[in-house]
């Protein structure tokens, strides 16, 4: 093979781990390698800011299950990047990111848009690299790629000094990597642990299947479905792990947590098995965590060691990856179903009849209005439109919750949510690197309006890529859950929550040459969402829903999961 | 109560920092930290002691070891180890009472590395108690200046051999590391 650039190298590694799409801004030091992707098949998407070229990757990754790629040049482009990269950690989504350094001989003398990217994506990323050895980008790319998925997945990032992109070498294969002497996979479980587990499960007599993004990275949702037909036990998703479980399946009692499901919290309460895969006993899942799950001992599956007795000590720890473990753990479990005595038996049958009780009680619940949009009306209306076949993606605050709760997703990644970090502004670009991946698939991103303005400028990269992503804004006019928690925690003194001069959404995607249009009657809301879905390209749907709705139930921060706060009139406890 | 840490770490630029950046990040001060190549140039060995609340312990060594730097993590603090500190320890001291310290440097075991007309240099190794104590005594001598390098720890043999004379006996944790093979070596 000639010699090639190290920019030729760079680009030569991603085609060669299957990147289709990167997303990226281009800048002083990496014009070498904007020079070769200027006849290179692969597709480079611009951005209109760094940071959301690593929602976008995220985006990508979370609806495909590949390696989302982003790349940004040195000092502020590469701490543009950093947020995504901290919401890639948080939320475990692979991806690579890719910036540019000043040349090697620079480095520490305050280079013009010198910034210390290694150390300050250190704690952003789960590993990253500093490269100014041309003869090691290959292998460095190939073993970002290779970090960034397997095991726990997460952000990975190389940084690469320019006289590398510029340098002269030979290619290097991939097989010649050497071992990552310190990287630990434990994707198998032990016999000896499912067999406590299998125990743990017939033992039981109220189990309860709490799971997550563990549950979507590994692809066991259908293994988890399964596993909950298996033993008949009731299954709780967290926000990441939407879609893990069918929507419509019986066994289903929606998501946990903070504004959960009356029946989830409930439920999480009362059991005496908690079985948890995929998930790291989040504080805004457990509430206070002495009152989380107060009756239970706990099964913990976790691909990631350090998950196990993190926040809550599991009687039974199992590490190892959810697809693996679930299998085993379902062949076990049909192999002793007789395991389960009749006082077992007749036990759960109640438990379930109980569970089921809370579930139809005390559905989701809002007072539909007349002459207003209700948020909750907005969710249903997109719910129907999207039949739980959508790729949905949504930004943070009050429109997020709602869209979990009431919109379905009855297939593993079509959800995307800044779930973890909770950034604004992530909805959008999420659903543009969400459709990039999925073509062919309704993509529809539903954002606040506080996340929209944060995300303005890439209407013109939607534009621009003709992209069919569905936004819909919920315009309340208010930084909604921050006024939620001003109204209930701090007396109604609001401050700095209202999101007033929003633009005029007609002028603002006619400025943008898309299609874009506003409502605020309750009428015209199904004609609006089903033209916004029929138009092929974009579409700009602006939504004015009732300014003071409070997102219900609600389990104030740092409270018990099951007193949750359940309409509005109920006297309220101070948060903090 | 301090926290005794034992790393086996790559030896690759940043490894350091993403170690220290696994303390640093949760407020917890480093009280020492020493690092050094071992038998194997490509690896590094680290004793850490820091002030960590005995409940977070288990979690910091798991954190550590998820490191992808980072081969082996061990607690030290409750096993069976052997740690030990180096001092040198320079002393303004008068011609009138240089036997009598010599004395007591004797039973320290401290020799002298350096003297001048006005002072001494003594080098110290021991369990970081004792170095205390002889500080401590040599106060009453003069001035004192001084450079300690901070424990270094290896649990005590006997148990499994890892690889690189790395000798562990505490966690299952580091057992299992020590027998999983690299999934990177399997790869296509």
């Amino acid at each position: 093979m000639p010699l090639m650039s190290g920019a030729q190298i760079l680009i030569e590694s991603l085609s060669r781990e299957g990147a289709e799409v990167v997303f990226g801004y281009p800048g002083g030091v990496t014009l070498p390698v904007y020079d070769v992707l200027y006849d290179h098949p692969l597709r480079h998407v611009l951005v209109r800011h760094e940071e959301n070229a690593s929602f976008a990757a995220e985006g990508y990754a979370r609806t495909t299950g590949k390696v989302g790629v982003c790349m940004a040049t040195s000092g502020p482009g590469a701490t543009n990047l950093t947020t995504g990269l901290v919401d890639a950690l948080l939320d475990s989504i692979p991806i690579v990111a890719i910036t540019g350094q000043v040349p090697s001989k620079l480095i520490g003398r305050d280079a013009f848009q010198e910034a210390d990217t290694f150390g300050i994506t250190r704690a952003a990323t789960k590993h990253n690299y500093l490269v100014k050895d041309i003869n090691e980008l290959a292998q460095v790319i190939h073993e970002a790629f290779y970090l960034a998925i397997s095991g726990r997945p997460g952000p990975v990032l190389v940084d690469i000094t320019k006289d590398v992109l510029t340098g002269k070498a030979h290619y290097h294969e991939a097989d010649k990597m050497e071992p990552l002497r310190g990287y630990e996979l434990r994707l198998d479980p032990d016999d000896e642990e499912i067999e406590r587990a299998v125990e743990f499960c017939w033992n039981s007599e109220r189990p309860y299947i709490y799971a997550g993004g563990g549950v979507i990275s590994a692809g066991a949702s259908d293994e988890l479905r399964k596993f909950s037909e298996l033993l008949e036990a009731p299954a709780a998703l967290t926000v990441m792990g939407l879609g893990a479980m069918p929507s419509h399946h019986p066994n289903y009692i929606s998501m946990l947590g903070m504004h959960g499901s009356y029946a989830a919290n409930m439920g999480v309460t009362e059991t005496d098995a908690l079985l948890a895969f995929g998930v790291r006993f989040d504080d805004r899942v457990t509430g206070r965590l002495d009152a989380f799950a107060p009756n239970a001992e706990v099964l913990h599956v976790d691909i990631d060691a350090a998950e196990i007795n993190k926040n809550r000590r599991a009687n039974v720890g199992v590490v190892g990856d959810a697809k693996r473990v679930l299998e085993k753990l379902n062949r076990r479990l049909a192999e002793t179903k007789d395991k389960m005595g009749p006082r077992n038996r007749a036990a759960r049958a109640a438990w379930m009849e109980r569970v089921h009780t809370w579930k139809r009680e005390h559905p989701y619940h809002y007072e539909p209005a007349a002459n207003e949009i209700k948020p909750q009306y907005l969710m249903q209306k997109i719910d129907e439109a999207s039949g739980g076949e959508g790729v949905i993606t949504v930004d943070v605050g009050q429109h997020q919750m709602w869209a979990a709760q009431y919109v379905r997703i009855n297939h593993p990644r079509r959800w995307s949510s800044s779930s973890g970090l909770g950034s604004m502004g992530f909805g959008l670009p999420a659903a543009m690197g969400a459709q990039f991946g999925n073509p062919d698939k309704l993509c529809i991103a539903i954002v606040g309006d506080g996340g929209f303005m944060m995300s303005l400028p890439e209407l013109a990269t939607i534009a621009s890529n003709r992209l069919p992503v569905k936004i819909i804004v919920m315009n309340n006019g208010t930084l909604g859950m921050v006024r939620q928690w001003q109204e209930l925690f701090y007396n109604r003194r609001y401050c700095s929550v209202a999101m007033d001069s929003f633009p005029n959404i007609e002028l603002l995607a006619a400025a943008f040459e898309i299609k874009g249009k506003s409502v605020d009657k309750p009428a015209e809301l199904d004609k609006a969402i089903k033209e916004a879905i029929a138009e092929p390209g974009p579409y700009l749907l602006n939504v004015h829903v009732s300014p003071e709705e409070n997102v219900y139930p609600m389990v104030p921060a740092g409270g018990a999961v099951n007193e949750m706060i359940l309409q509005p009139s109920k006297p309220v406890a101070v948060g903090d | 109560m301090q926290q005794l840490i034992s790393l086996l770490v790559e030896n690759k630029p940043g490894a350091l920092m993403r170690v220290a950046g696994v303390l640093t990040s949760r407020g917890y001060n480093i009280e020492s930290l020493t690092v050094a190549r071992t038998l194997d140039p490509t690896l590094s060995s680290m004793t850490i002691v820091a002030n960590v609340d005995t409940p977070m312990r288990e979690l910091l060594i798991k954190q550590i070891k998820r490191l992808v730097n980072v081969v082996h993590a061990y607690d030290l603090t409750e096993g069976p180890s052997v740690s030990r500190e180096l001092a040198l320890i320079k002393i303004l001291v008068s011609p009138e009472m240089r036997p009598a310290l010599l004395k007591e440097a004797d039973i320290f075991r401290a020799r002298v590395v350096d003297a001048s007309p006005t002072s001494y240099t003594l080098e110290v190794t021991g369990a970081t108690e004792k170095l205390d104590a002889l500080i401590a005594l040599l106060h009453n001598y003069g001035e004192v200046e001084m450079i300690r390098s901070g424990a270094m720890a290896m649990a005590r043999s006997g148990q499994q051999r890892l690889p690189n004379g790395f000798s562990n006996n505490l966690s299952r944790e580091a057992e299992s590391a020590g027998s999983v093979e690299p999934e990177m070596a399997k790869r296509e």
